[in-house]
C-alpha cells in the first residue's frame, strides 16, 4: 500500500506525513498530457492558498519538490497510459488512494494523442523519430478508466477550474460532485445565445457535447469543437445528418468528431459511421492486458 | 563503467518538480570531476507531427495548443503564421495589436507562475510556494495577482485562459469588446506595479557565481521587443527568416530522450529564452522596464544563468506595460480575420514562447490539408545547453552535500524554465558523487 510510486518525480524527497497533521492529504499525478489540467488546480489564484490550508498537498511535481508517501485521500490524475510502465504505474496509484478523480479529456477519454488509436501500428513513431527503436511506446492511448476503477471522472480540455473546486470539495465531503451532464446546446438556449447551427449553419458540435465551458465557441460566432466530449444523453446520427444536409462532406464530419475526446464511444461511433478508420481495438481481437510495445 | 578502485558519487533525481512535464536528471563524478550529466526526457510522447497529417490547416492552432497547457498561445500563434505564411497572407496590424496583447497575457500569466510558484521557492530555501506563503504570504499573493491578470488577458482575448478558443488562422473569430478590453486598464496597472515591485524582490536573492558561454538565439522585430513576430537572430551575427532558420536546425534523436535535441547548423549548442531576448533586445525594453533592469543591477547581456529569475522579473514588467498600451489604444479589428484560400506549398511561423523561440513549419495541399508537420519547441533547443549548465554548475558546487548539490542541480535545471511536455515531446534528474 505505502510501496513508493514507480520512479517518478519527486520520490527522492519524500517522507512520511506526520501523524500530528489532521488534514487529507491530496496528491496530483501526470500521465500523457499537456499539463494544462493541472495548471487549471494553480489557477485557482483566489482559492490555491486558503486550499492548501484544508488539504495537505501531499504530492504534486509540477508545484512542489516534497513529497509524502501514500496513501492519499485523494488522487487527482491528468492523462491517459500510452506506455506498459504507465499501466503499471496508474495500478499503484490506485491502490495508494482513497478516491481516484480523473481529471480532462486525456484520462477520461484518451486524449489528441489518441488519435494514434485509429493509425497503423507503428506508424506515428517511424513519422516523429529517427530511431523509433529508442521509443517504448504502446500502439494506444486510453484512459484511465479501463485499467483502474475510476471514483468519478471530470470533463474538459482544459477542465474548467470552477468544476475542480467542486469536485474536491464534494470528494473529501465524501458526497457526490454537482457536476451538469446535459449538452452546450441546452447552456446557449438558457443564455438566449443565437444558434449558430441553424441560423448561419455553421457546423457545431453543441447538441452532443457536455456543457462546462460555459459555451465559451457560440459566444465568439465559433461553432463547439467537443472539448468536454459527449453529454450524458447523445443523437450523434441526427446531428451528423443534419451537418451532411447542409453540405458537408462525411470526411469533415468524421475529422469534428476526431479530435480531443476522439475515443469516447459515441463520438467514436459516428466518426466511424461517417466513414473514419477502424480503431485498433476493433481491428484485433481482445488481447493482454499490456498490449506489446512499438519497438 | 567503473575502472577505479571506488563507485562514482551520483546524484539522481528521478522526478524533476517545479517544471512543466516529466524528466529526471543524472550528473556522475569521480575524483571531484563531473565526468558525465544528462538530462533525460521521459514524457511519453504524443506523436503531433504525425497526428496532424491529414487534418485541415484551419486545425493546426487548436490542436498544437494541446502541446502545452502552460503556454498554448504560443502554439496557437507560431502555428497562424505558419499557416498564413503558406499562403502567403499578411494579417492586419489590429490583428496582430489584438495577437500581441493576448501573447502578452501569457506571458504574464507564465512568467508570474515560474517566477513566484516554480523558481523562487529555490532562492528561499522552500519545497514549495505554499512553504513560502507560510513565511511570506504578502509576496505569493502578489505572485498570484499578476498570475490572475494574465489568466484576466487571456480570458478577455481568448476566450479561455488554458487552451483559449478565440483565435483562429488569419485572427479571431470575434473582435473583443472595447468595453471589456479597458477593463484590462486597471487591473494591468496594478500588475504592472507588482512586477515592478517582484524585480526588486528578486534581484535581492543570492545568485551562485557563474557564468554561461551562450551562443543566444531570439528573434529580433524591428524597434519592438520581439513577441509574436519577428526574424530568428542571434549573438554571433545570424539574422536571417524563420524559414532558413528551421533549415539551419538541425535535431538528433538521442537514446535518452524523448525530445528531439536541436544544433544550429549542426555546430554548437544555443540558447533561446528571456536571457537570449534580453540580450539580443534589450535595448528594446519599454523605458520602465529598461529602468527596472538597471536598479536590479543588470548589465546589457546576463550570462549568470541563475539571474534568469530578475530577466523574467524584467519581462514581467515588459508584459504588463505593453498590454496596457495595446489595452488604452485598442481598436477592434475588422474584419476581425481575413478568410484564407489554401494553396499547395510550405509555411515557416516563428514566435517568442514565454520559455523561448518556438517554430512550426507545415506543408498543406491545396485543398488546405496538412502533408506533413514539424514543431520545434524552445525546450529542445535548449536542452543540450541546460546540460552544459549542469555540468558546470555542479562542477562549481562540488563541494556541497548530496542533498544539496541535488537541489543545485535542480535550481539549474529550473533557471531555463524547461517545459516538457513541450519538448516530448523532458526530463529525468539523476546526480551521482564519487
Amino acid at each position: 500500500m505505502t510501496e513508493p510510486i514507480a520512479s517518478r518525480p519527486g520520490d527522492d524527497v519524500s517522507t512520511s506525513a506526520p501523524d500530528s497533521d489532521p488534514r487529507p492529504t491530496l496528491a496530483v499525478w501526470k500521465f500523457a498530457s499537456c499539463d494544462g489540467c493541472q495548471l487549471s488546480l494553480l489557477d485557482c489564484e483566489d482559492e490555491l492558498l486558503s486550499l492548501a490550508d484544508a488539504v495537505h498537498i501531499a504530492h504534486f511535481t509540477e508545484m512542489s519538490r516534497a513529497t509524502i508517501t501514500g496513501p492519499y485521500d485523494v488522487s487527482l490524475v491528468e492523462g491517459s497510459i500510452t506506455t506498459s510502465a504507465d499501466a503499471r504505474r496508474i495500478r499503484q496509484i490506485r491502490d495508494s488512494s482513497r478516491r481516484l478523480v480523473t481529471i480532462g479529456a486525456c484520462a477520461t477519454a484518451g486524449g489528441i494523442q489518441g488519435l494514434r488509436n485509429f493509425a497503423a501500428s507503428g506508424e506515428y513513431v517511424r513519422t516523429v523519430y529517427a530511431h523509433p527503436e529508442y521509443i517504448s511506446s504502446l500502439d494506444t492511448s486510453t484512459p484511465i478508466a479501463e485499467h483502474v476503477e475510476v471514483d468519478f471522472e471530470l470533463h474538459g480540455c482544459p477542465i474548467d477550474r470552477h468544476q475542480l473546486l467542486e469536485v474536491i470539495t464534494a470528494t473529501l465531503a465524501g458526497r457526490r460532485p454537482v457536476i451538469a451532464g446535459h449538452s452546450v446546446c441546452q447552456e446557449c438556449k438558457g443564455r438566449g445565445t443565437v444558434c449558430l447551427l441553424v441560423s448561419e449553419g455553421i457546423a457545431c458540435l453543441g447538441p452532443v457535447t457536455r456543457t462546462g465551458c460555459g459555451a465559451l465557441c457560440p459566444t465568439v460566432g465559433r461553432g463547439c469543437f467537443g472539448c468536454f466530449g459527449p453529454a450524458e444523453t447523445t443523437n450523434t446520427p441526427s446531428l451528423a445528418a443534419h451537418l451532411r444536409r447542409q453540405g458537408m462532406a462525411a470526411v469533415d464530419v468524421s475529422r469534428l468528431f476526431r479530435t480531443f475526446n476522439a475515443s469516447a464511444p459515441a463520438f467514436l461511433d459516428e466518426s466511424v459511421a461517417q466513414g473514419g478508420s477502424l480503431p485498433v481495438t476493433r481491428r484485433v481481437a481482445f488481447g493482454a492486458d499490456d498490449p506489446e510495445e512499438v519497438s | 563503467m567503473t575502472h577505479g578502485s571506488h563507485p562514482p558519487r551520483v546524484i539522481s533525481v528521478e522526478g524533476l518538480s517545479r517544471v512543466e512535464g516529466e524528466g529526471s536528471l543524472r550528473v556522475e563524478v569521480r575524483d571531484g570531476t563531473v565526468m558525465d550529466v544528462a538530462l533525460e526526457i521521459f514524457e511519453p510522447p504524443r506523436y503531433f507531427e504525425a497526428l496532424l497529417v491529414g487534418r485541415h490547416f484551419t486545425e493546426a492552432p487548436d490542436i498544437t495548443a494541446r502541446i502545452c497547457g502552460i503556454c498554448p498561445v504560443a502554439y496557437q500563434m507560431s502555428a497562424c503564421a505558419a499557416m498564413e505564411d503558406a499562403c502567403g497572407v499578411t494579417v492586419d496590424e489590429h490583428v496582430g495589436r489584438l495577437r500581441r496583447l493576448l501573447y502578452c497575457g501569457e506571458w504574464i500569466q507564465s512568467h508570474a507562475l515560474h517566477i513566484y510558484l516554480l523558481h523562487a521557492p529555490d532562492f528561499l530555501g522552500c519545497a514549495d510556494a505554499v512553504e513560502l506563503a507560510q513565511r511570506d504570504r504578502v509576496a505569493v499573493e502578489r505572485g498570484l495577482q499578476i498570475k490572475r491578470t494574465g489568466n484576466l488577458v487571456m480570458e478577455t482575448v481568448g476566450g479561455r485562459a488554458v487552451h483559449p478558443v478565440n483565435v483562429r488562422v488569419g485572427g479571431f473569430y470575434r473582435a473583443p469588446d472595447p468595453a471589456s478590453v479597458r477593463a484590462l486598464i486597471e487591473p494591468l496597472r496594478r500588475a504592472r506595479d507588482a512586477a515592478l515591485t517582484t524585480v526588486e524582490w528578486v534581484a535581492g536573492f543570492e545568485f551562485p557565481d557563474v557564468t554561461g558561454d551562450y551562443r543566444f538565439v531570439a528573434l529580433r522585430d524591428g524597434d519592438r521587443y520581439a513577441i509574436e513576430r519577428g526574424r530568428p537572430a542571434s549573438s554571433d551575427g545570424l539574422d536571417v527568416s524563420p524559414a532558413e532558420f528551421a533549415d539551419l536546425v538541425v535535431e538528433e534523436h538521442v537514446a535518452r530522450s524523448t525530445a528531439l535535441h536541436a544544433r544550429l547548423e549542426g555546430k554548437d549548442p544555443y540558447l533561446t529564452g528571456p536571457l537570449a531576448r534580453y540580450a539580443l533586445n534589450g535595448e528594446k525594453l519599454s523605458p520602465m522596464a529598461a529602468e527596472a533592469a538597471g536598479r536590479a543591477g543588470l548589465s546589457p547581456v546576463c550570462t549568470n544563468p541563475f539571474q534568469s529569475i530578475v530577466v523574467r522579473a524584467v519581462e514581467l514588467v515588459l508584459a504588463c506595460d505593453e498590454a496596457l498600451s495595446l489595452a488604452e489604444s485598442y481598436t477592434p479589428p475588422d474584419p476581425p480575420a481575413l478568410t484564407l484560400t489554401p494553396r499547395a506549398g510550405v509555411g515557416t511561423g516563428a514566435t517568442e514562447a514565454p520559455r523561448g523561440l518556438l517554430f512550426h513549419q507545415y506543408e498543406i495541399d491545396g485543398s488546405g490539408i496538412i502533408r506533413w508537420a514539424r514543431i520545434v519547441p524552445p525546450t529542445s533547443q535548449n536542452q543540450l545547453t541546460i546540460e552544459a549548465d549542469l555540468r558546470r554548475v555542479a562542477q562549481d558546487a562540488i563541494e556541497l552535500g548530496d542533498d544539496e548539490l541535488r537541489w543545485r542541480c535542480e535550481q539549474s535545471v529550473r533557471n531555463h524554465d524547461p517545459c516538457i511536455s513541450c519538448a516530448a515531446h523532458f526530463l529525468d534528474i539523476k546526480v551521482v558523487p564519487s
